[in-house]
This record gives C-alpha cells, sequence and structure tokens, in this order.
C-alpha cells in the first residue's frame, strides 16, 4: 500500500505564503511527477509529504492514515536527495544498512537485505568503498539502494538526477523508471526538467508559485493543456504562443501552436517568413522563422529540411491541433 | 618563459614565508639558546647565536628550585579541562546555531565573539571578589572555569563554522532513515565532524596552556600552572634571564611539540571555511 492524500495543505514562512491550501491524491503504487520552474513550492510539498517540514494547516494522509504530525521515520516513506545525502564517513554497505540498523534489525537479516540491493542496482563491485570514491551515477545507486533496504509504502526523489551529465541522466531515467515496475511502489518524483516529467510520468502535477495548474497524465497534459502556463512549460521544443490579430483569425485572443503541429514549406504556407536559426539533427529539423505580425516562430519537421539562415518559408498550422485560449489564459474548448 | 616566471614568483614566494617564519620564530629560538647559556653570557651586550659555552646548569637549577611536574600537571588539567568542559557546552550549541538556526542566531554569534574584544582586566574585580567569596581562589577547579568562559566563544565559533559545511541534507537523510537526535548525534554528525573537534579542541589547548592573565591573578600556589612557574624567575632577586629562559623553555617545550605534531590539523582549524 502506498496511498497519499493532501487534504487542504498549506504551507507558510513567516507571513509569506508559499503553498497555498491545496487537494491532492496519488493512487498506491502511482508514478507522480510534480514538475515546474524553479521556486514554485514542488520541493516545499515534497518536504511536507516526507515530515521534514511541518504543515501550516491542512492533513496529509498515508495509506489512510493521518500523517499530518509523525516523524519523517514512522511515515513509511524512503526518500532520495538531490546531494545524494549519503553518509561520507561510511561505506557503501554501511550506508544501505544504516536504516535497517536504526530499525534494531539483526545483523543477518541486514546483511541478506543489503545483499540483495547490492545485486539488484549492481553496487557489488564496490560494496565497501566510501561514497567519495564513486562516480555521481554510482553514488544515486547508493542513495536509491539505502531507499529500497526500507520496503517503503512510497519513495520520494527530490531532483534525484539533476547532478548528472545529460548522459548518464537519460540512463538512470530508465533505471529508476524499470525500478517502478519492478517494485510496482508509489514514487513521487520532483524535476523541473519536463522531458524526465513526460518519459517517467503516470500523472504529472504541473505547479506554478505553489499553486496547482493541472494534474493529468503526460499526454493529457500535452495535448489538453488547462492554460498557457501548462501549455508553454510541456513539450519540447516549447509550444509557439500567439497574440493579435494573427490568433484573432482562429477565433481566440491567443492561440498556441507546437512547433511540430506545423507545415513547413519552401513555396506556400499561412504565414511566410524568414529563417534566423536551422538546427539540423538529421532526425529532425528546427527552424526559428521570423514572421512578420505573427513573431518568431519554431517550426519541427521529421527528418531532413534544406533550409538555411535567411531563406524564406512557410508555415502552415494544423488547425485541428491548434490550442485556443482565453482573454485569462484559460483554455477554450472544443 | 611562463613556467620561469611561475618558477621566480614561486622561489620568491617561498623566501619571503621563511623570512616571516623566521621573524615569528626567533624570539622563540633566542629564549631556547639563552637558557643553554651562563647569566653573564645572557645580559652580555654583545650576545652570540651559537657560539657561547653550552652548559645545563640553568636547567638544573630550575629543576631543584621548584617542582616542575606540579605546575606541568596543573596545566594540563586546566588546559584540559577547560576545553573539553567547553566541548560539552559549544557542541549543542554550535549544532543549533548551524542546523536550526533563527534570526538572533547571527546577532548571538557576533556578541559572543565580541566578549573577546573586552580586556579582561575590565571584569577582573567582579570575578575576583566571586572567586573570593566562593573559596575558589588558587582552585584547578575555578581555572578551568574561567578558562571555558575565556575561551568558549572561540569553540563555538569554530564548531559552528565547521558544522555549518556538514550538508543538511545528510542530518535529513539521517531522520529519514529513522534515526533519533541522539543517533544523529552520534552515528552522523560526530564521525562527520571529528577532524574539526579535533582541531578546535588542539587549537584551544594551546591557547589555554598560554593563558596568562588569569592563571597568574587567581593562583598563587596549590593551582599554578606553568605561566606562575616562569613569573616566579622573574621576581624578587631581580631578573635572571638564563634561568627564566630555561623556565619558559621547559613551560612552552609541551605545546611546541604538540603543535609541531599536529600542524595539519592546526592550519586546517584554523582556514576552516576560508575555502572550500
Amino acid at each position: 500500500m502506498g496511498s497519499i492524500t493532501l487534504k487542504q495543505v498549506a504551507k507558510r514562512f513567516g507571513d509569506t505564503e508559499v503553498i497555498p491550501p491545496l487537494d491532492l491524491s496519488i493512487e498506491d503504487g502511482e508514478f507522480v511527477v510534480f514538475v515546474g520552474p524553479s521556486g514554485c513550492g514542488k520541493s516545499t510539498l515534497l518536504r511536507l509529504i516526507a515530515g521534514l517540514e511541518d504543515v501550516s494547516d491542512g492533513v496529509i494522509e498515508i495509506d489512510g492514515k493521518n500523517a499530518t504530525d509523525l516523524p519523517p521515520a514512522k511515515r513509511g516513506l524512503a526518500m532520495v536527495f538531490q546531494s545524494y545525502a549519503l553518509y561520507p564517513h561510511m561505506s557503501v554497505r554501511k550506508n544501505i544498512a544504516f536504516p535497517l540498523k536504526m530499525a534494531g534489525m539483526d545483523q543477518a537479516a541486514i546483511d541478506a537485505k543489503v545483499n540483495g540491493a547490492a545485486a539488484t542496482l549492481n553496487l557489488g563491485d564496490y560494496i565497501d568503498r566510501r561514497p567519495g570514491q564513486l562516480s555521481g551515477g554510482q553514488r544515486q545507486r547508493v542513495a536509491i539502494g539505502r531507499a529500497i533496504v526500507r520496503e517503503p509504502s512510497a519513495f520520494l526523489f527530490d531532483e534525484p538526477l539533476s547532478n548528472l551529465d545529460a548522459a548518464l541522466r537519460g540512463n538512470m531515467r530508465l533505471e529508476i523508471s524499470e525500478l517502478h515496475q519492478t517494485l510496482a511502489t508509489t514514487m513521487v518524483y520532483v524535476t523541473h526538467d519536463q522531458v524526465e516529467a513526460m518519459t517517467m510520468a503516470d500523472k504529472i502535477v504541473v505547479l506554478r508559485a505553489g499553486h496547482i495548474e493541472q494534474v493529468g497524465s503526460p499526454l493529457d497534459l500535452y495535448r489538453e493543456p488547462a492554460n498557457l502556463f501548462v501549455a508553454g512549460f510541456i513539450g519540447s521544443p516549447a509550444m509557439n504562443i500567439i497574440a493579435g490579430p494573427a490568433a484573432e483569425a482562429y477565433g481566440a485572443p491567443t492561440i498556441g501552436v507546437r512547433p511540430e503541429h506545423m507545415e513547413l514549406s519552401h513555396d506556400e504556407g499561412t504565414w511566410r517568413g524568414v529563417v534566423g536559426v536551422s538546427e539540423h539533427l538529421g532526425s529532425d529539423t528546427f527552424l526559428r522563422v521570423d514572421v512578420e505580425g505573427v513573431g518568431t516562430l519554431t517550426a519541427r519537421a521529421g527528418g531532413e529540411f534544406p533550409a538555411r539562415h535567411g531563406d524564406t518559408v512557410g508555415l502552415t498550422p494544423d488547425p485541428e491541433r491548434m490550442h485556443r485560449f482565453d482573454a485569462n489564459g484559460l483554455r477554450i474548448a472544443g | 618563459m611562463a613556467r620561469q616566471v611561475t618558477l621566480n614568483r614561486r622561489m620568491v614566494n617561498t623566501a619571503v614565508a621563511w623570512a616571516f617564519g623566521l621573524l615569528i620564530f626567533f624570539p622563540i629560538l633566542w629564549t631556547i639558546l639563552t637558557s643553554f647559556k651562563t647569566e653573564a653570557e645572557a645580559i652580555s651586550l654583545q650576545p652570540s647565536l651559537f657560539d657561547f659555552d653550552w652548559t645545563m646548569e640553568n636547567y638544573q637549577e630550575v629543576n631543584s628550585r621548584s617542582n616542575y611536574p606540579r605546575y606541568f600537571m596543573n596545566s594540563v588539567i586546566i588546559a584540559f579541562g577547560s576545553v573539553i568542559l567547553g566541548l560539552i557546552i559549544a557542541v549543542p550549541a554550535a549544532w543549533a546555531m548551524a542546523f536550526v538556526p533563527s534570526k538572533k542566531t547571527r546577532g548571538i554569534l557576533m556578541w559572543m565573539l565580541s566578549t573577546k574584544m573586552l580586556p579582561p582586566v575590565g571584569v577582573l574585580i567582579p570575578i575576583y571578589l566571586l572567586f573570593r567569596d566562593w573559596g575558589l581562589l588558587d582552585s584547578r577547579v575555578g581555572l578551568v572555569f574561567v578558562l571555558t568562559m575565556v575561551n568558549l566563544p572561540i569553540i563555538v565559533w569554530m564548531l559552528f563554522t565547521y558544522f555549518r559545511e556538514i550538508p543538511g541534507e545528510i542530518l535529513e537523510a539521517a531522520r529519514m532513515d529513522g534515526a533519533s537526535l541522539k543517533s544523529e548525534l552520534i552515528h552522523v554528525l560526530t564521525p562527520m565532524a571529528l577532524p574539526g573537534i579535533a582541531s578546535t579542541m588542539l587549537l584551544n589547548v594551546i591557547l589555554a596552556w598560554n593563558e596568562a592573565f588569569w592563571t597568574l591573578v587567581l593562583t598563587t600556589t596549590n593551582a599554578a600552572p606553568l605561566t606562575q612557574f616562569i613569573a616566579s624567575y622573574s621576581s624578587p632577586e631581580g631578573l635572571f634571564y638564563a634561568k627564566l629562559s630555561a623556565a619558559s623553555t621547559m613551560a612552552i617545550a609541551p605545546v611546541l611539540i604538540l603543535g609541531w605534531f599536529s600542524q595539519k590539523q592546526l592550519v586546517r582549524g584554523l582556514t576552516f571555511g576560508a575555502v572550500k
């Protein structure tokens, strides 16, 4: 079991309200990602669930039981920190064994569990080394190992991959997703990287200034962003947001068109503009096009599209996949 | 070319560092050399550095006249006692300031430091009267107490600087792992801070060992440490430089040896937080 329910949970530091009262429900076994820009309160929300911060108002239930006033260790949760937070004076083995030792488990059982976790995470070769002798990826694995031996009802991850380089980040992302499939335990994951959110989550919670902007599956958020903020945040490269007469022509004060939902042509197009920057990746071509009266748009073509700086190209948005927003920035249905 | 410039600069830096080092060490060297001279040579107007008749008579005289082991033991008890007591008070204080700071933490730290700027003579009369009334004059307990108070601000500051370098997330991880406050302090914080605690202890033992004002004012015989031992050679028959130097050398030798073998720890303790 590993369901987590937040009821009107709020957090204030002095007079500053960082999390206004919010409700959220996380089902057992779900992989939930909190995503948002820096300072949106996503880490604070995770720390409230962990018990590392006290809530100012509201109730946190874990597995249906009120856990609001329980200390962190009594909540049955395990956390993986951004800085790994390994104990530098202990070997990998002792790091992983620490929570079991604190729980008063006997040595034979501790050894069995530590060896099991080390095998799962391929830590066997450096089990007797200290954290200082490990690479970033290895350290992160140790931190995950320390979390899984406790067999928690849910894992909390606080930006666990942000200290790793891009290639390693990709690998660890897959490893964490595989771990989730193997353990089938609830995972709550905080990141500012929307690619991590899109690739790993069953459910994404988009946060801004402590408010929940939208909750949904990655594709729901991609296909039907509730407002301009979510529209601009989810998707890479970001959605083109167009206001003014060019948008009004489509019956809305503001419209959004994703780069991949525009047809590129040398000869014709609804909007015609001059290529500023072109990026040719082989698999895709990205163009930054200055369109008079519309603005600078990003367009994406699958495969190679021959266009260089200074060329004139035409862009035709797919009206079926266009997003319309009202004057308040909220999605217009239909 | 660039290598030549770097080499030249390094040589100049080394020469300047050696010159400063010798300048600072010279009074100690002079004291040690004087302790091996006769009284006549010690006050000679044309003193020689090494070219004199080396003699051990000052040491023999000092040993026969004074009970060095008693002074030495008093110094050990007072220096270590005050630092251990100081650490017992300062570790929790520095932990609280480093990991659960309040708005006033900075102010409290500055206030503690400001007490070091007060001339000790300013509080001499009240402390002397308190010691007299409580029967603490010329007692080791009294000196331990007063030197603890004297060095406490430095101990707290050093530990605070050291603890602040320990990432709070590690202590939070321990809390998530089920560690109680006691386990967190014993299994995580203390082992991680051990080098810092050791260098704090070392430096403050040296400071307490060398402390002269309170040890001279508040003791006469029973609790007299090595500072009294030195001072006893500057009275009443006049100054005997060679014997005074022998007494000084015997007083500073333990701390000099301690400092020599723990240079690394001391430098680390003194520069901690200055460089990442």
